[in-house]
């Protein structure tokens, strides 16, 4: 990463009128990519992600702030004069186009000269494996193939940023997978920015390098996909991304930098908080399913967090079994046992179970240092 | 058994009507351009092929008017037909129905009466050419109507919706995003507009070409209401000769003709043109 970002975004939001009243779909929103990174943004629908890579494209205009490609002040430049190019949700290839003239449409656009499109255009076919497509019209295409020229017809150019608009929504989950993989392949290959938009957190976490969650025209949290994961700094990011369990509760005392939250005799909740946080503090606490242990005796180390709780449901998953569990601290817990050692459930529907986990794998929600 | 007549069945009512309403007046009009005699004494079926080429000869150059008429009004029909069908197709949003049923709105008066209106507007003294004259802007002999700009003007206005809704149709069908895509790719307004929009809607215009040149050429109420004899085109021959002469014979060796030439020139211009190619060519 060199120092100038790829993209910043400095102060942008964007402002709609819907029946006389103004909606911020975007709220001003700071924001940098930088050079050659895999950067997601993130959310449901209408949480303006999309209206933000509009933005960086061209496509609409911010209603204040301004936009750096490179350093360099683009706002209420016209797409065309942008450095970026695009892939977009349904493919938009020109139908009256071959697969090659779609590809090179960019570069006739740029006036490159005919031999070098002719070389530019058949070694991007052959990094998105399209050699020998080139005359088919996009008709005769399979939507994964359609997909490859779509992105073939923005990489062709070589842009500053890619931006990529939920270019994987429309293919089934085996072909999805797989051009999961291969995106990032050429993202390596080519080192350009990626700026990939998408609702799917399982896709967002596999293949960028940063992600921005967004919710309601705001980024809640922008991290690594391990610390979105890991530590969620909002009740929304928590319970979007994967699953979470979230449990309420007030401080009881605190030592050495972890709180203790006592819930009853033999319940308690130990988690590592920052000096902000004393004696009396409500918590919100997210422990992911898959860190909890699940067994019908009691533990043996003092350490830990420990909840009890009844067994309500069990789903098995294959790889995992599921189990959910109502707990005297007032939620439902929900818990991942990997079925690697055994194929027996470690508990049926009505069981008395204690849950345990260390204390490093719970994480206060929402709490500013 | 039944489902293998079904098909059959399905035609039966439109071919009758066919047979009836199309064929059979074909060839009583072939038979009938074919005969000699006159009203009074009847016509005998005798296989007077003379009859064509007088016609041809006589009427040569009423036909070929006709036919730049119909060219004219066609080119300038996709100069008026475009803009408009472009402004409803990408800006009309949730007025689309509103501006269509506009554009047909003045289609529930009857044809003549609109075109007998037009009349009064470009009459001498009329409200368009009236004030002007008063203005001194123009030469108190200046007049439209009667000329073949009045007559062709008239066609352009009468056919405007058969060259508006194909193309509508075509650009209706265009991706907004394919637009977005070619802005993408370095192409300014203009060129995204050249390279794709336009090629994407020639199949609009291809059709829209075929249901108003054949109509236009043929057509004899424009040059008859805002024409003079100067501008007499094939169509009002044809009709005088049925109503006026009662020459049957020419007037049906005359309709056969203008149908030979209109089939010819549009299985040519189809030929030449597939929409496939059409596109091709045009984003070149």
């Amino acid at each position: 990463m060199s120092d100038t970002a790829a993209i910043e975004l400095v102060g942008v939001h964007k402002d709609f009128l819907s029946h006389g009243d103004t909606v911020q779909a975007v709220k001003p929103t700071d924001l940098a990519v930088g050079q050659g990174e895999f950067f997601s943004l993130l959310g449901p629908s209408g949480c303006g992600k999309t209206t933000t890579m509009r933005m960086i494209a061209g496509f609409e205009e911010p209603s204040g702030g301004t936009v750096f490609l490179d350093g360099n002040d683009v706002t209420g430049v016209a797409p065309h004069k942008r450095d970026v190019n695009m892939v977009f949700q349904s493919y938009a290839l020109f139908p009256h186009l071959t697969a090659y003239q779609n590809v090179a449409f960019g570069l006739e656009r740029k006036k490159v000269a005919k031999d070098e499109i002719r070389r530019r255009v058949g070694e991007m076919l052959e990094i998105v494996s399209l050699t020998g497509m080139e005359k088919r019209s996009p008709r005769e295409m399979s939507g994964g193939q359609q997909q490859r020229v779509a992105l073939a017809r923005a990489l062709v150019n070589g842009p500053r940023a890619l931006l990529l608009d939920e270019p994987l929504g429309a293919l089934d989950l085996k072909l999805r997978q797989q051009m999961q993989i291969e995106l990032k392949r050429i993202q390596r290959e080519v080192g350009i920015t990626f700026v990939y938009v998408t609702h799917d957190q399982g896709e967002a976490l596999t293949m960028s390098d940063r992600i921005a969650v967004m919710e309601g025209g705001r980024i809640d949290q922008l991290g690594t996909p391990r610390e979105i994961y890991e530590k969620p700094a909002t009740r929304f990011v928590a319970g979007f991304i994967g699953t979470s369990n979230l449990l309420d509760g007030s401080v009881d005392s605190v030592t050495g930098g972890v709180a203790l939250l006592v819930f009853g005799p033999e319940e308690k909740v130990l988690v590592p908080v920052p000096a902000s946080v004393t004696d009396g503090a409500k918590l919100e606490i997210s422990v992911r399913p898959e860190k909890i242990d699940l067994s019908r005796d009691a533990p043996a180390a003092a350490d830990c967090s420990v909840l009890t709780g009844t067994v309500r449901e069990v789903v098995y998953h294959g790889t995992s079994t599921n189990y959910t569990v109502r707990t005297s601290a007032g939620a439902d817990l929900v818990v991942f046992d990997q079925n690697a050692y055994s194929a027996e459930d470690l508990a049926g529907p009505g069981d008395r179970v204690y849950l345990t986990w260390s204390p490093q794998h719970s994480y206060p929600i929402g709490v500013r240092p | 058994m039944r489902h293998r007549l079904a098909p059959y069945l399905l035609v039966l009512p439109g071919g009758l009507w066919l047979l009836l309403f199309f064929v059979v007046p074909m060839v009583t009009m072939l038979s009938l351009s074919l005969q000699e005699g006159d009203v009074v004494n009847g016509y005998v079926l005798t296989g007077h092929w003379q009859t064509y080429v007088d016609a041809i000869t006589n009427y040569r150059v009423q036909l070929v008017r006709s036919l730049i008429y119909g060219a004219i009004t066609t080119v300038l029909l996709i100069v008026a037909a475009f803009p408009v069908a472009y402004f409803i197709a990408f800006y009309g949003r949730r007025r689309k129905a509103t501006f269509l049923f506009l554009l047909l709105l003045p289609f529930f008066v009857s044809f003549v009466l609109r075109t007998i209106s037009w009349r009064y507007i470009l009459t001498d003294e009329g409200i368009l050419l009236g004030p002007l004259k008063d203005a001194g802007l123009l030469a108190d002999s200046f007049h439209i109507l009667g000329t073949p700009v009045a007559v062709i003007l008239g066609l352009v206005y009468n056919f405007l919706p058969f060259m508006v809704l194909p193309i509508y149709v075509a650009l209706e069908r265009i991706d907004p995003r394919v637009v977005e895509a070619a802005r993408d790719l370095y192409a300014s307004p203009l060129l995204a507009f050249r390279k794709v929009v336009f090629p994407l809607a020639l199949p609009g215009v291809f059709a829209g070409v075929l249901m108003t040149f054949v109509p236009a050429s043929s057509d004899y109420v424009n040059s008859a209401v805002l024409g003079s004899s100067s501008t007499t085109m094939i169509g009002q021959v044809i009709q005088s000769q049925y109503l006026v002469s009662s020459n049957y014979p020419t007037a049906s060796a005359l309709s056969f003709t203008l149908m030979a030439v209109l089939l010819i020139g549009v299985f040519a211009y189809a030929r030449a043109l597939g929409t496939e190619d059409v596109m091709k060519v045009a984003a070149r």
